[in-house]
């Protein structure tokens, strides 16, 4: 079945009531009782829930074949604690027919690539899929097809219970005997936890990994020790130097320096652009430098943003420090500064959970009250459509994040992007895959000029006003074509390898397989 | 082949970007910072044995780019090198704009690179007299030849005085404030608007020193030069500011075009503006103020 994005969606996908994406808003004013979880009574006093082990901890909570487990992403690169457990689970243990439902996959994880070939592992949901383990999905490795799903996805998947976690393992910098844990204090700290609060508050069972122990009680934490089954204290949770680097820094590169000059401009032209305004920006270089140009517009016109949101780098935390943020509302901390900031200064700046961040299943995410939003692409094409998920070759590698949710809930939803990056055209007729539909995308900001969604005619008529050049995202396409050439179509198989689904649900897109390039 | 239109003798040069011709990755689309000016350099910026490499790399630029109306201008190894009569067949052959004349130093100079231009449009079928000429002066002697030099050719459309040969030859270091060449910059000043051509400034070497370079952008524009060099994509927008006239210029430029159109009519030649005499000259400036305006995209008016 076609979806509203023009998808092809097979049919035998559309099981037990799934739809395909029907359009922005689908959902909206539906209602549903959310999913609870199993939970042991701890009636006694002074219960302690520390395990010695990995293994006691997996055994006391009823590890089995055929179940789910999760983890949060918090630790980026640097976490040990997904390969450490998966490690017991599959070679100490001997489980197999696994399912992992993680935030996200990096290469910190390849040794799951080793678990999928092997079969142990058979099912994968994610948001970002990167590195060997993406390499091994787009193969045809997983038993049933991979699942993925934006941040504001996931939470909603959790309380709706069509993902159901056996298991949480949650990585924590600190944690009491109790559970009671965070992402701070501890010696490898990654600041704001709010991946892994829904996988606390839904999971049967939750076992906190951490590598510092804290007295009792370690609060305020994210996850709370109610929920906790057991608590393993290990050597290392991570390699801090990638947790975060020391500081994200701001990119000199002149072409990343003038698209975020011109996103700044773009934001400073609309009227949503007043006192109390909000925002959320990337941290790729020119996303992350918007907040430069940004920071000027707002002294000369004695402007504060109300609330930025979403992951924090030192940057912002720097403009909240002069004055100029009210309240930092963070998923996530890209650098040893925001760590440290975030304990710094529990009275503006909150770590939120990802379904009060994105989730489009409750009673009304941050999401839906942003301004503004700057992000990157891999590919968008000449209907808005934006690929952040498959590279050029059709292989997963990279992760839709809070791409659609914040598209669809911001007022302004700025994409900016070079126009080609190597051989690439990144401004394409057809994105290999939608992972953010157009019609929530609104202006497209590149090196070769800026378009906007003709749907926004108000933003257009914004642009006139300030005298801001812009043209049609059709003769951007037909510029990066004229410069790198018009690419073939990638062939794939009908294999489906994974489902894309959308931030309600439904089903946004699938990736097949790709047909092995031959050299003739 | 991209056609490229007729190069304009006299028109904006507030900045002219060097790049350097062997990278691809910098001269492939320089154009898209809204600099006036490339200068593709085939001199300093390449080495010795690598001249031939940046010049393939030149010609297939200058062949295959669509630098719409950003101007190319080929900056070529100096005389007393035994590069520079290739280095013009390639720039001509692959339809440059122009040729900036490194170390010039006397009218003959400009003459023999002349020579050599055109027989080079002659031999690769260019329109005769198509290529403009500049010529950067970096030494004592060409600072005192400015005159002479501007006056070579009608081809040659400005001066540039480069400050780093200049101050090794003047035995002095940069100083903020720039007293080791503020001499040299009002000589060729001089000289420039004596024989009617540009006049531009030597680049900022300090990337860094945000301060510095503003400094000297300013006094630049004070002192009067046309445009400036500059070696880095980053330093376009400041210059664009300063040079372009402040709304206040405008208005009262606009107001003199306009007073002296309505007086000109009834044969009147002085008169007064908010106060002040008007005659010819101060008219023609007020329209130099109005043309360089529009050139800046800040006025959009109907003069």
């Amino acid at each position: 079945m076609i979806n509203a994005v023009g998808r092809n969606i097979p049919d035998e996908l559309l099981q037990d009531g799934r739809e395909v994406y029907q359009g922005k808003y689908y959902m909206d004013g539906k209602c549903f009782k959310k999913a609870g979880p199993q939970v042991r009574r701890c009636e006694k006093p002074t219960e302690n829930k520390l395990c010695t082990t990995i293994r006691e901890a997996c055994e006391k909570c009823g590890a089995h074949d055929g179940m789910t487990v999760s983890f949060h992403h918090a630790l980026r690169n640097g976490d040990y604690v997904t390969s450490m457990v998966m490690e017991v689970l599959i070679e100490e243990m001997g489980l197999k027919d696994l399912t992992v439902a993680t935030t996200s996959l990096g290469s910190a994880q390849d040794l799951l690539a080793d678990y999928i070939e092997q079969g142990k592992i058979i099912g994968i949901q994610s948001s970002g899929v990167r590195g060997r383990i993406g390499e091994a999905i787009s193969a045809g490795k997983l038993r049933t097809p991979a699942i993925i799903r934006s941040h504001g996805g996931r939470p909603r998947a959790i309380e709706m219970g069509e993902l159901h976690i056996d298991i949480a393992f949650t990585a924590a910098s600190t944690s009491d005997y109790c559970g009671n844990a965070k992402g701070t204090g501890g010696k490898n700290n990654c600041g704001a936890m709010g991946y892994a609060v829904a996988d606390s508050h839904y999971a049967d069972h939750v076992v906190v990994v951490t590598d510092t122990l804290a007295d009792y009680p370690n609060i305020p934490a994210p996850i709370d020790c109610i929920d906790v089954d057991c608590v393993v204290v290990v050597d290392e949770i991570g390699d801090p130097s990638k947790i975060g680097t020391k500081e994200a820094r701001m990119t000199e590169d002149p072409r990343d320096l003038m698209m975020a000059e011109n996103c700044a401009k773009v934001i400073a032209a609309t009227p949503y652009f007043k006192d109390g305004f909000s925002f959320q920006t990337g941290v790729g270089g020119p996303s992350l430098a918007v907040n430069r140009f940004l920071e000027s517009y707002m002294v000369e016109r004695n402007i504060k943003m109300g609330f930025a949101l979403g992951g924090m780098s030192g940057n912002i935390c720097a403009l909240q420090d002069k004055g100029l943020v009210g309240k930092l509302l963070d998923t996530q901390d890209f650098d040893m500064v925001t760590i440290q900031h975030l304990a710094d200064h529990p009275d503006k700046h909150f770590e939120i959970s990802t379904s009060e961040y994105a989730s489009a299943a409750n009673k009304g995410a941050y999401v839906n009250h942003l301004d503004f939003v700057v992000l990157a692409a891999l590919e968008i094409d000449t209907k808005f459509n934006v690929n952040v998920l498959t590279g050029s070759d059709g292989v997963l590698r990279g992760a839709p994040g809070g791409h659609p949710d914040t598209a669809e809930g911001s007022k302004v939803c700025i994409i900016v992007t070079p126009l080609v990056r190597g051989r690439m055209a990144t401004v394409c007729k057809d994105v290999v895959t939608v992972t953010t539909p157009g019609d929530t995308v609104d202006v497209l900001v590149t090196d070769y000029g800026i378009a906007v969604n003709p749907l926004r005619q108000d933003l257009i008529e914004c642009l006139n006003k300030a005298d801001i050049p812009h043209v049609s995202i059709e003769s951007l396409q037909e510029k990066a074509y004229s410069l790198v050439g018009t690419p073939d179509d990638l062939e794939w198989e009908n294999k489906v390898i994974a489902v894309l689904e959308a931030r309600d649900g439904t089903i946004l897109d699938v990736i097949r397989k790709i047909k092995p390039l031959v050299l003739e | 082949m991209i056609p490229r239109p007729i190069p304009e003798r006299f028109r904006l040069r507030r900045t002219m970007m060097f790049m350097n011709a062997q990278k691809p990755g910098l001269i492939k689309d320089a154009y898209i910072y809204g600099v006036d000016s490339i200068i593709l350099d085939l001199e300093d910026a390449v080495a010795e044995n690598q001249k031939d490499a940046a010049r393939f790399s030149l010609y297939h630029a200058l062949k295959s780019i669509d630098y719409g109306d950003t101007e190319v201008i080929v900056r070529i190894n100096g005389l007393d090198t035994p590069h520079w009569e290739e280095d013009i067949r390639c720039a001509v052959a692959g339809g440059a704009d122009g040729i900036r004349i490194a170390k010039c130093e006397s009218a003959q100079d400009v003459k023999t690179v002349e020579e050599h231009t055109l027989a080079a449009e002659r031999e690769f079928g260019v329109t005769e007299g198509r290529t403009l000429l500049m010529a950067a002066l970096e030494s004592p002697k060409g600072i005192l030849h400015a005159y002479e030099i501007g006056e070579a050719s009608p081809r040659m459309f400005g001066v540039a005085i480069s400050g780093g040969d200049f101050r090794k030859s003047m035995h002095v270091q940069m100083i903020p404030g720039g007293i080791e060449i503020n001499t040299a910059r009002s000589l060729m000043l001089l000289a420039a608007r004596a024989a009617g051509i540009q006049c531009f400034d030597t680049m900022y070497p300090h990337l860094n020193d945000k301060e510095g370079f503003e400094a000297e952008v300013r006094q630049n524009h004070a002192m009067g030069f046309d445009g400036k060099s500059l070696i880095n994509p980053r330093q376009i927008r400041y210059v664009h500011e300063t040079f372009a006239p402040t709304p206040k210029e405008i208005t009262n430029a606009e107001k003199i075009v306009r007073a002296y159109k309505e007086h000109a009519k009834s044969g009147v030649g002085v008169f007064t503006v908010d106060g002040k005499m008007v005659d010819i000259p101060f008219a023609e400036d007020a329209k130099r103020v109005i043309t360089l305006a529009r050139a800046c995209g800040v006025y959009h008016g109907d003069l």
